[in-house]
């Protein structure tokens, strides 16, 4: 399997490096500095995301509700800083925490509706967001205060020609959750039993594992993820817009399938995951810098997706 | 012996038993329309609305139909939005562009090219769905969420977001005359719900569709040809979108990318709500009627009251997921 | 001398109307091996899942482990209390390696513990070297055959210093040298004061193994004896309540008609070069061990399978089946060994199980399906099979599991089939069922329809059929004639020496 498994990754590998050769050949705008760190930055809140993703997928679920869950966490975090006091570690704090509190209501439902995840959080999606929404009249949030809009950089220096170069939080924050999520799903029980969930659940029922617990956990994470990962997303605009991320679902789940996660559950890995999601993000950074059209975006991004899925599913079916 | 309940039509409780589902339902129509007329007499059950109702409430009917039959094979077609409003954005370039003020003769040629040729087109989106899915073994999800957005990505590139408006009157009398007193559209939606009940319950193709839903594997040993009727299932929800968006269409007078996105969650709860198993497998039309009767009921109410639309929508999650709470407790009591 | 490590009193447990188990009493001594007996039906499978957490008891029921009394227990609880279930559907992980289904069991100490691959590797290899078979630790189980799956289970329980370690059926995809490492493997723990629990209903097993037997019968326990008690045939009588006296078919096929021939039929890495013919009429056996090719060659002969080589005649003209829909209309109707998945649409109610090979026969004019014609046809078989329900549109999972086979068998038949191909036809079926099948199976060959059956299990062979194919390893090694042949011997020929392993 593990061979299998290399092939896969390594064909997506090729995929990427020609991607980049492409674009860096058909414009000179690509392949620089900045616009790579720019890449980065952009999509660093998707590959926040796609990693909780990751893991509700290889528990054998599905969560669509997660982008109005970012969307709340956004919300409250901003009124908490606003109108209360605080600084980043309490705005990561209430955002993490409105993240777990929505995803752990979301774990208990399914455990307990006894019906598919995904209807569970089409509905879930729809009253967190609609409420959200109801309550806030759609407003965006501008005036943050300026110790939030500064820029955080970490590892950040001079050069000796006076160019100043550090990585944004939002890249460590990405960077940061890749290595949790790696550690958890490989070194901790908890990811093996996730694991091991996806693969059989009446086997994993019959070895005494906490299916509630697992659930509780898998859903959580994804909620805690989305939340942080929010405040990642608006300390980079400076601001909260409410329709910006809901709609997005595809494309978090589109990369963690890409990646080699399965929606049968059972199966995928971070850095598939990273780069499914580096794969979006080249072509759609490509696209841009090429100067397609926007109205081309959604068509290609699509085709895209079915291709892949495609594909995947085309190879599983062959091989069984 | 078997059961001999189809002769006892006066038998309250042999009806109960044959479909609780249904029973519920009708109770709870009843009951939602015995509290407007206490609470509200006069402002929400009247004629107009009444009028107003059987004009809105098809299209959402039909989109209903749409992911029902899905659903119930045991897959879901989420495309059905984007669906209805590709089909409406080519019938509406073919009317807009072919029909012009200073044209001579019946517009209505044009008229029936239009429509047909939505209906193509939503048909073919809904074919290469089932063949994603049959075929190549994409899962329903996956599938119809990347033709969501092939589909959606098409529409805005072709319209750029415009709206395509201006449609010929005798066009606006599909979603806005009246037959006999009864809206046009919602005869539309009666006989549509009619033919697909009996092309549900009535042919093979139908149970296959019932059966797939329950157990592919079985079905497939027992000599059904599963990918075909697939395939069948999805291009045929594919026709009820285009179906419904040349109701909606006519009704906007336009045609948009973007139309009727909060729409997608409504069906899903009408079906469920209506008795369709999210599993596949089980569900029926009537059902679907009476939950669709009701949520329309809910929702002149909640525009009555001035509620917000998102509150609205919210409001609708919440119902859903207590809609599938209450089918559990039923279903644990058996 | 041996105190009891597991005692259980007034264990019942009901089903809708249908008592699964009536007032059982069970107990085990530490450090024996007990055989729990029964047919199919006789509450074993449920009784272990009562030890095992998975069911609860009705009211009543007492468990004492260890001093310990419970009135239920569950999975945990069980685990903790040191008992390890080896289940007959396996419940292996199959997207995990074997080392790591091996170590699962240390997954249930809680928290969020570090996993040590190291470790994980270090017991695998141990468990592996005791069981004496040749795995892979690092493979993934979802691409191991079911034999080795199983060895997979059986490392697993051991792996985890179980007090009492029950087997559910363990041996029904072992080669005999497996088989034998498997029985030494027991005799270890034995040694070492580990006790096992050994459910089967393969006398010959229970005989060699056990040292106590307790024997159930449609939810009551029969009796508990110590095995130089009994022998086979008590076994069998204790079992089952009747003493059956099985009489050899005796016609002769051989002249008939053929309906079918197979010719030099291959299938790379299935099975290869496979003769044979079947008459009108005949009933033909075909014997072997999981993973014999039976079930792909079956699957050939309907069509879901292509073969790479050689031909299939239907009566005297070569077919090439693209699917099973050209199949069942040149007249070949499949059973499958697998009810539950592949044999039924359990949701779905007797009158469209019964009809969906039917769909096409059964339109009036107007193309829809004739309500009538659909229900006089259930009615029809229902009738002639004499299967008990209350109504047609009830869903199929209602019926007992020999009813449920039955349906199956009635929905082939309602296509009027020219041969019909049994895989395993009377698993999880009760005593008097599996009779009513064999007379079924009679009468059809009476009318001429010629029929295939696939079993292991070795009477149901040798008494229901003409004539009896061996195969091993995807190819027909022997012939017999029923009357050539006893029981003893060919359940030695299936077995074989495992020289070829």
């Amino acid at each position: 399997m593990s061979k299998m498994f290399k092939k896969f990754e390594f064909f997506l590998f090729l995929v990427i490096v020609a991607l980049i050769v492409f674009f860096a050949f058909s414009t000179e705008n690509f392949f620089t500095w900045e616009n790579l760190l720019d890449l980065l930055i952009s999509y660093s809140f998707l590959g926040i995301m796609a990693a909780g993703m990751l893991v509700v997928l290889i528990s054998g679920g599905i969560d669509l509700s997660f982008t109005a869950i970012a969307t709340v966490a956004q919300y409250i975090m901003a009124i908490t800083i606003i109108d209360y006091s605080g600084n980043l570690f309490s705005a990561f704090l209430v955002a993490g925490i409105i993240g777990i509190v929505l995803g752990g209501t979301n774990a208990f439902l399914i455990y307990y509706l006894k019906a598919p995840a995904m209807i569970i959080t089409i509905a879930t999606l729809n009253l967190f967001y609609g409420f959200t929404i109801f309550i806030t009249r759609g407003k965006w949030i501008y005036n943050f205060p300026d110790w939030f809009n500064q820029s955080h950089n970490v590892f950040s220096f001079t050069a000796a020609d006076g160019t100043y170069y550090g990585i944004p939080l939002p890249v460590i924050l990405l960077v940061l959750v890749f290595i949790l999520t790696y550690i958890i799903l490989n070194y901790t029980m908890l990811g093996r039993k996730i694991f091991a969930m996806g693969g059989n659940i009446e086997a994993a029922r019959r070895a005494g594992f906490n299916i509630l617990g697992l659930t509780i956990f898998v859903y959580s994470y994804i909620g805690f993820l989305s939340g942080i990962g929010s405040v990642g997303q608006v300390l980079i605009l400076h601001s909260v817009q409410p329709n910006a991320i809901v709609g997005r679902e595809l494309e978090v789940i589109a990369a963690t399938v890409l990646g080699g996660a399965s929606l049968a559950g059972g199966a995928g890995s971070v850095l598939g995951t990273a780069m499914g999601v580096a794969l979006l993000a080249i072509v759609w950074n490509g696209l841009i810098i090429m100067g397609v059209s926007s109205y081309w975006h959604k068509l290609i991004i699509g085709l895209i997706i079915i291709c892949s899925v495609g594909i995947n599913a085309y190879n599983r079916k062959r091989k069984a | 012996m078997l059961n001999n309940n189809d002769n006892n039509l006066f038998n309250i409780r042999s009806i109960y038993q044959k479909d609780p589902t249904l029973s519920i339902l009708v109770i709870a129509l009843l009951f939602i329309i015995l509290l407007l007329f206490v609470f509200f007499p006069g402002k929400v059950l009247t004629a107009n609305n009444f009028e107003s109702m059987a004009f809105q409430l098809p299209e959402l009917g039909i989109l209903s139909l749409a992911i029902m039959i899905t659903m119930l094979s045991g897959g879901i077609n989420l495309s059905i939005i984007a669906t209805a409003n590709m089909a409406g954005i080519v019938s509406a370039f073919i009317m807009t562009r072919m029909i012009t003020e200073s044209m001579t003769g019946s517009p209505i040629p044009i008229i029936l090219l239009a429509i047909l040729a939505g209906w193509l087109v939503s048909v073919l989106i809904g074919i290469f769905n089932g063949v994603l899915i049959a075929y190549i073994g994409v899962s329903p999800i996956l599938a119809t969420l990347g033709t969501m957005t092939l589909v959606g990505g098409i529409s805005i590139l072709v319209t750029k977001g415009y709206v395509v408006s201006g449609f010929p009157e005798e066009y606006q009398y599909i979603g806005n005359g009246i037959f006999l007193g009864i809206p046009i559209p919602f005869l539309i939606f009666l006989g549509l719900a009619i033919l697909v009940s009996i092309l549900l319950r009535r042919t093979p193709f139908g149970i296959a569709n019932y059966l797939i839903g329950s157990n592919e594997t079985a079905t497939r040993f027992s000599g059904i040809n599963v990918n075909r009727t697939l395939v069948i299932t999805y291009a045929l929800s594919g026709l009820l979108c285009g179906i419904a968006s040349t109701i909606m269409i006519s009704r906007f007078n336009s045609a948009k990318a973007g139309y009727a996105s909060s729409y997608l969650l409504i069906t899903i709860l009408i079906s469920v709500l209506g008795g369709v198993d999210p599993y596949g497998g089980f569900g029926r039309i009537s059902g679907l009627v009476l939950a669709l009767f009701i949520l329309q009921l809910v929702s002149s109410t909640f525009n009555f009251l001035g509620l917000s639309a998102h509150l609205t929508i919210a409001i609708w999650g919440l119902l859903l997921l207590i809609t599938i709470g209450l089918r559990n407790i039923k279903s644990t009591s058996i | 001398m041996n105190e009891e490590i597991l005692t259980m009193h007034n264990i019942s447990k009901n089903y809708g109307g249908v008592h699964a188990l009536k007032s059982v009493d069970f107990s085990i001594k530490k450090g024996e091996v007990h055989c729990l007996v029964g047919e199919n039906g006789s509450g074993k499978s449920t009784l272990i899942k009562i030890i095992s957490g998975v069911v609860r008891p009705e009211k009543g029921a007492e468990i004492i482990i260890n001093h310990q009394r419970e009135n239920y227990l569950t999975p945990i609880k069980s685990i903790q209390k040191g008992i390890q279930v080896i289940y007959q559907d396996l419940s292996v992980f199959p997207n995990l390696t074997v080392g790591e289904n091996i170590f699962v069991n240390y997954y249930t100490k809680g928290g969020i513990q570090w996993v040590d691959w190291k470790n994980i590797k270090n017991v695998a290899r141990e468990t592996i070297k005791k069981v004496k078979v040749n795995l892979d630790f690092n493979e993934t189980v979802g691409l191991l055959s079911i034999a080795d799956r199983q060895l997979v289970a059986i490392c697993r329980a051991i792996a985890t210093n179980a007090q009492l370690i029950i087997m559910d059926e363990p041996t029904s995809s072992l080669a005999r040298h497996e088989i034998d490492a498997l029985f030494s493997v027991i005799q270890q723990l034995r040694s070492a004061g580990i006790t096992v629990l050994f459910v089967s209903h393969k006398l010959d097993e229970v005989m060699e193994i056990s040292e106590r037997v307790t024997v159930l019968r449609d939810g009551s326990k029969v009796g508990l004896f110590k095995r130089t008690e009994i022998d086979d045939k008590k076994l069998s009588y204790l079992m089952t309540g009747k003493e059956f006296v099985q009489k050899k078919l005796s016609e002769k096929v051989e002249n008939r008609k053929a309906l079918l021939e197979v010719k030099n039929l291959s299938k790379k890495n299935e099975y290869k070069d496979i003769n044979f013919k079947l008459h009108q009429g005949e009933i033909l056996g075909i014997a072997g061990m999981i993973g014999s090719g039976r079930t792909e060659l079956a699957f050939s002969l309907f069509g879901m399978n292509p073969p790479n080589y050689g031909q299939i005649l239907l009566e005297g003209k070569q077919v090439h089946f693209k699917s099973n829909e050209s199949a069942i209309e040149a007249g070949i109707g499949y059973v499958p060994e697998d009810r539950i998945e592949q044999g039924l649409i359990m949701e779905q109610t007797i009158k469209n199980n019964t009809t969906v090979t039917i769909f096409e026969k059964l339109l009036n004019h107007l193309k829809m399906i004739d309500q009538k014609k659909q229900q006089s046809t259930v009615q029809h078989w229902i009738n002639t099979l004499s299967i008990r329900t209350s109504s047609i549109e009830n869903p199929v999972k209602t019926l007992s599991g020999g009813n449920q086979q039955k349906i199956v068998l009635s929905k082939w038949l309602a296509t009027n089939p020219k041969i019909l191909i049994l895989d395993s036809p009377t698993v999880g079926v009760d005593i008097a069922a599996k009779n009513s099948l064999y007379q079924i199976m009679r009468e059809l060959s009476q009318r001429n329809i010629g029929i295939i059956l696939i079993s292991d299990e070795v009477p149901e062979i040798l008494y229901n059929c003409h004539y009896i194919l061996l195969m091993r390893k995807g190819r027909i090694v022997e012939t017999f004639q029923p009357e050539e042949v006893t029981e003893k011997e060919l359940n030695d020929k299936i077995i074989g020496d495992g020289q070829d392993e």
